[in-house]
């Protein structure tokens, strides 16, 4: 426990917690009440010039504007297909957002419930209401590959500083990885290399907390992948 | 509070017939996250009662027509197996159990951050598992710990204890006899934040005086009640600390 004080110290708070007093704003998951700042979540207190938050240790994904998020089609209608991306929404995907010229009535040759999609958050309103789209480079629906899923707010740790995690899974692996916000991350190449890099996201999710999860997930991947790239 | 028995509840000494004091409440356990398939979840024990609460959510509101287009709406089920009392408890919603079931999600609806889910629900199951006098304050005090470790944004946990009058004497989370033979019953649930009370109900008789004792005394245990509760999210997320760290 020691050597973690070398760096800032990580703040564990709960609900009702008073984590600011000087009269900062409250950011994320934090709400003021007389001048205080109080968190709204158990998590880790977060201080930025923007003002005191919260990161959760866990809970739901909300959904916003501009995320790239992996869905599961679970409804199909004459115009429209009500994707799932683990929000406590559903998502509509419109025909005219949608790479593919699509007749009415005619949704299901192209995308079937149980397809898995990648997406983009169009829109976010103030009702939480959820528009998705396809047209983005890289979105399309997805054949073969892996899907893992994981929480949400471990998500960041999976892609790293400046993606560091991210392209150190990709090129020890050789296989094709779409992260999506919503905790749902596709694997795609051989079997047993993508199983090994299933394995090493579900132990980056359980030890996010730890310290150089960079370097000990190197080393996990060297150990683990079948040795025939060298 | 409707028998009447010879025993003594509280002795010339101020004991209890179960060796607390007045001001004393029963020993309290409290678990977050013991099951997997629930979004959060916690057991409590209180003296002699045993209650598993369970949150889903926020997710889809159904039936439709609950769904409010402003925030989110709590939904509570609480539940008594059958098992839980001595002589075998009907199963099935009761009238009581629809009671506990309000008043624990207008309790809850008061620290949950509603309007941050509009047109969401969210889940709370509680199931006594075993009875022994104030599962309501049980199963709340559960709740809360439960919505906390589903990461549900809330202005804070809630903390609920019961006080009471048995044998002519203002006492402190009532057990099972004292609340059989007793004049009155006093659930309360506090913010302890802001100690605003968000459960409040009474049952029998006391004098004014009587009660505010009752109020001062319940409230102070609810702060203790809440810091078992804290206690007992810290100890989750270490232990998922421990865990990283020892296979390193």
């Amino acid at each position: 426990m020691e050597r973690r004080n070398a760096k800032p110290k990580r703040e564990l708070v709960l609900p009702g917690d008073v984590i600011d007093e000087s009269g900062a704003k409250a950011g994320e998951y934090a709400y003021s009440r007389e001048g205080k700042v109080y968190a709204a979540v158990m998590g880790i207190k977060n201080v930025s010039p923007i003002g005191v938050s919260v990161i959760p240790l866990w809970g739901q994904y909300m959904p916003s504007a501009g995320d790239f998020v992996i869905g599961v089609v679970n409804d199909i209608g004459p115009s429209n297909w009500m994707i799932d991306i683990n929000a406590p929404y559903p998502a509509p995907l419109h025909v005219s957002e949608v790479p593919w010229k699509v007749e009415f009535g005619d949704t299901s040759r192209f995308l079937n419930i149980g397809n898995v999609v990648f997406l983009k958050i169009l829109s976010v309103d103030e009702s939480k209401k959820i528009q998705v789209t396809m047209n983005d480079s890289g979105l399309r629906k997805v054949e073969g590959g892996l899907l893992v899923e994981i929480a949400h707010s471990k998500v960041s740790r999976v892609i790293g500083k400046s993606g560091s995690m991210i392209q150190l899974l990709k090129a020890a692996s050789g296989c094709r990885i779409f992260v999506g916000q919503n905790g749902r991350i596709w694997i795609d190449g051989e079997e047993d290399r993508a199983a090994v890099v299933a394995d090493a996201i579900k132990m980056i999710e359980e030890k996010a907390q730890a310290r150089d999860l960079t370097e000990k997930v190197k080393v996990y991947l060297e150990s683990k992948l079948p040795a025939e790239e060298e | 509070m409707s028998g009447h028995t010879d025993m003594v509840l509280v002795d010339e000494n101020g004991m209890r017939i179960d060796g607390r004091t007045a001001t004393e409440h029963r020993p309290i356990k409290i678990e977050a996250g013991v099951l997997k398939n629930a979004d959060g979840s916690a057991y409590v024990e209180i003296g002699k009662n045993k209650v598993l609460a369970a949150v889903y959510g926020p997710r889809e509101c159904h039936p439709r027509h609950l769904q409010n287009p402003t925030k989110a709406i709590v939904q509570c089920k609480y539940n008594m197996q059958a098992f839980s009392v001595s002589d075998r408890k009907r199963p099935g919603t009761d009238r009581r159990s629809i009671e506990i079931s309000k008043i624990t999600a207008e309790a809850l609806e008061n620290v949950v951050l509603t309007e941050l889910y509009p047109r969401a629900s969210i889940d709370v199951y509680i199931e006594i598992l075993q009875a022994n006098a104030g599962t309501r304050c049980a199963g709340l005090t559960a709740a809360s710990v439960a919505l906390a470790d589903a990461g549900i944004p809330m202005r804070d946990i809630v903390p609920a204890i019961a006080a009471g009058k048995a044998d002519g004497h203002v006492l402190l989370d009532l057990n099972k006899e004292e609340d059989n033979y007793g004049q009155a019953d006093v659930p309360i649930a506090i913010v302890p934040s802001t100690d605003e009370i968000v459960l409040l109900q009474m049952d029998g008789n006391m004098t004014r005086e009587e009660f505010d004792k009752a109020i001062s005394m319940a409230v102070n245990a609810c702060h203790e009640v809440y810091d078992i509760q804290k206690d007992a999210l810290k100890r989750r997320y270490s232990v998922k600390n421990e865990e990283s760290d020892s296979d390193e």
